[in-house]
């Protein structure tokens, strides 16, 4: 069998091919990088929160629980029965969806996904796969605070 | 014709041979048998989407879309501008009574087996437009910015977040960030009134041209018959007549609904509130969250919602891809076995549905 000669017209043939399509495929790559590029949205500073006011003690039912923005994140603010203050982030660990205090079960509730967490923001039944995470509650003199955890 | 009518006629004819798609027309029959009926809900489907691509537009000519403004905007429409609660009603309902049509379709298509050999590519472009159209349905929930459509968005959107690899980045390409803001408005308002409509208009472009270059499928015991028993109907005037005559139904209808049960527009979105007691998604995917409903949060070591999304994804790509594997209809041969499978996935998504309902 006869061995194919390449012939000095095919390897230029090559290099020329192998150009184009690299500039061809560089051409696509710049036009496509600067639109990716572009639908990524750029990370906008936040200001760091670490403590937030809320309000009076007084001010403040028993056996309630109310939402605090903590920046831009919602806390949920809890005075149990016998009076202790908690603090949960309020974003489901499920599906994010903002929960609620609810007096008839005694519990932290997802309106969504009917998801449930006890007072210490364990989850106690339905689809949430975590407990929330928690917040301290500072109270100094009659003011009440929410800051982060450490 | 008129004489001037046919000066008109000829002067177009002569430079586009419109006389070829005049004979194409007149020989074009519909085959007339016991599932006729079904033939007319892709009809209906492009007529309600003709009247969101109308209803669309005028809305637009009002709709501002901005966190501040949309729900106020639409406030607008519907108490101070002329007709605009008709208007925003007929879109809200067209669009239910859209998707509708479109699984009455998609069904009947399925189980005539209309997608066998040579229809492959008009059952892929009608599924691509499916899932277009959920996604105008999921886009255009957001629009109004209420308390509903703000947590609609959060679940729907973080479920995308759950796949796996590119999840994540999908989730933050279309809430324009981590969460749901002004930003994530804006993204799906744009892919609602334009990405969603330009893709959707090359599908059914695509979609329509088959269906009139290639026919009506015949069922199998329609073929089979002996020609002779073969009824058939012409397109036109006499199919097209029908049609014209649904359509008509269909639009008195959308304007009953849309006077006598006007849609809603509820409390505007607060990303600092609970969400609502009883909140729901639209009932077409009220079958995929109940189904979430029932899956654990963790199946050995994979996230419960992972789990779900990945078997709807499945199970969708699978009935989408029907043609390729049901290789007994397209040999001509009955394929109970896809009957079946048919019914069971009807019969999951009524009881889920209703299921989903009740809860």
């Amino acid at each position: 069998m006869e061995t194919p000669v390449q012939h000095p017209d095919e390897s230029r043939r090559d290099f020329l091919k192998f150009i184009l399509g690299g500039s061809v495929l560089a051409w696509i790559v710049s036009v496509l990088y600067p639109i990716f590029a572009y639908l990524k949205p750029p990370k906008q500073n936040e200001v760091e929160v670490s403590s937030v006011k809320v309000g009076l003690l007084k001010d403040i039912e028993k056996d309630s629980g109310q939402i605090v923005k903590f920046g831009t994140k919602p806390v949920i603010l809890i005075r149990t029965a016998n009076g202790d203050l908690r603090a949960f982030s309020a974003a489901c660990t499920h599906l994010e969806c903002t929960v609620q205090y609810r007096k008839d079960y005694g519990m932290i509730w997802c309106a969504c996904h009917n998801g449930k967490y006890d007072l210490n923001g364990r989850n106690v039944s339905g689809p949430p796969p975590r407990p929330l995470d928690e917040y301290r509650v500072v109270v100094q003199g009659e003011e009440v605070s929410i800051s982060k955890k450490s | 014709m008129k004489p001037y009518l046919k000066k008109i006629y000829d002067w177009v004819d002569e430079r586009v041979e419109l006389q070829d798609l005049v004979n194409f027309m007149a020989k074009k029959y519909v085959p007339v048998h016991r599932h006729s009926i079904w033939y007319y809900f892709g009809g209906v489907s492009l007529f309600l989407f003709v009247i969101q691509v109308i209803t669309g537009i005028l809305l637009l000519m009002y709709y501002k879309g901005s966190e501040e403004l949309a729900f106020e905007s639409i406030q607008f429409i519907m108490s101070k501008v002329a007709f605009g609660w008709l208007i925003r009603s007929i879109h809200s309902w067209t669009a239910n009574l859209f998707i509708f049509t479109t699984l009455v379709h998609m069904f009947s298509v399925f189980f005539e087996r209309a997608y066998r050999k040579p229809r492959e590519i008009t059952w892929l472009s009608g599924m691509m437009m499916f899932f277009l159209l959920l996604g105008f349905g999921f886009t255009g929930y957001l629009l109004p910015w209420n308390e509903l459509a703000f947590f609609a968005t959060k679940v729907g959107t973080e479920i995308t977040g759950a796949v796996p690899v590119i999840g994540k980045p999908i989730l933050e390409f279309m809430r324009g960030g981590d969460n749901v803001t002004g930003a994530t408005l804006s993204r799906l308002f744009g892919f609602h009134v334009a990405v969603l409509p330009g893709i959707f208009t090359i599908l059914l472009g695509t979609h329509l041209i088959l269906v009139q270059r290639q026919g009506m499928s015949e069922p199998h015991e329609f073929k089979n018959k002996p020609h002779a028993e073969q009824k058939t109907m012409p397109f036109f005037p006499n199919f097209i007549l029908r049609d014209l005559t649904l359509w008509l139904i269909v639009l008195n209808l959308l304007a009953i609904l849309a006077v006598f049960f006007p849609w809603e527009l509820g409390k505007k979105a607060d990303p600092f509130a609970s969400a609502p007691a009883g909140i729901k998604p639209e009932w077409y995917f009220l079958f995929m969250f109940q189904s979430l409903k029932y899956i654990p949060a963790k199946v050995f070591v994979i996230d419960g919602e992972v789990l779900g999304i990945l078997l709807f994804g499945a199970a969708g790509l699978l009935w989408m891809l029907v043609p390729f594997w049901d290789y007994k209809s397209s040999r001509g041969e009955q394929s109970r076995f896809v009957t079946y499978i048919g019914l069971f996935v009807v019969m999951y998504i009524i009881l889920f549905t209703i299921l989903g309902w009740l809860a």
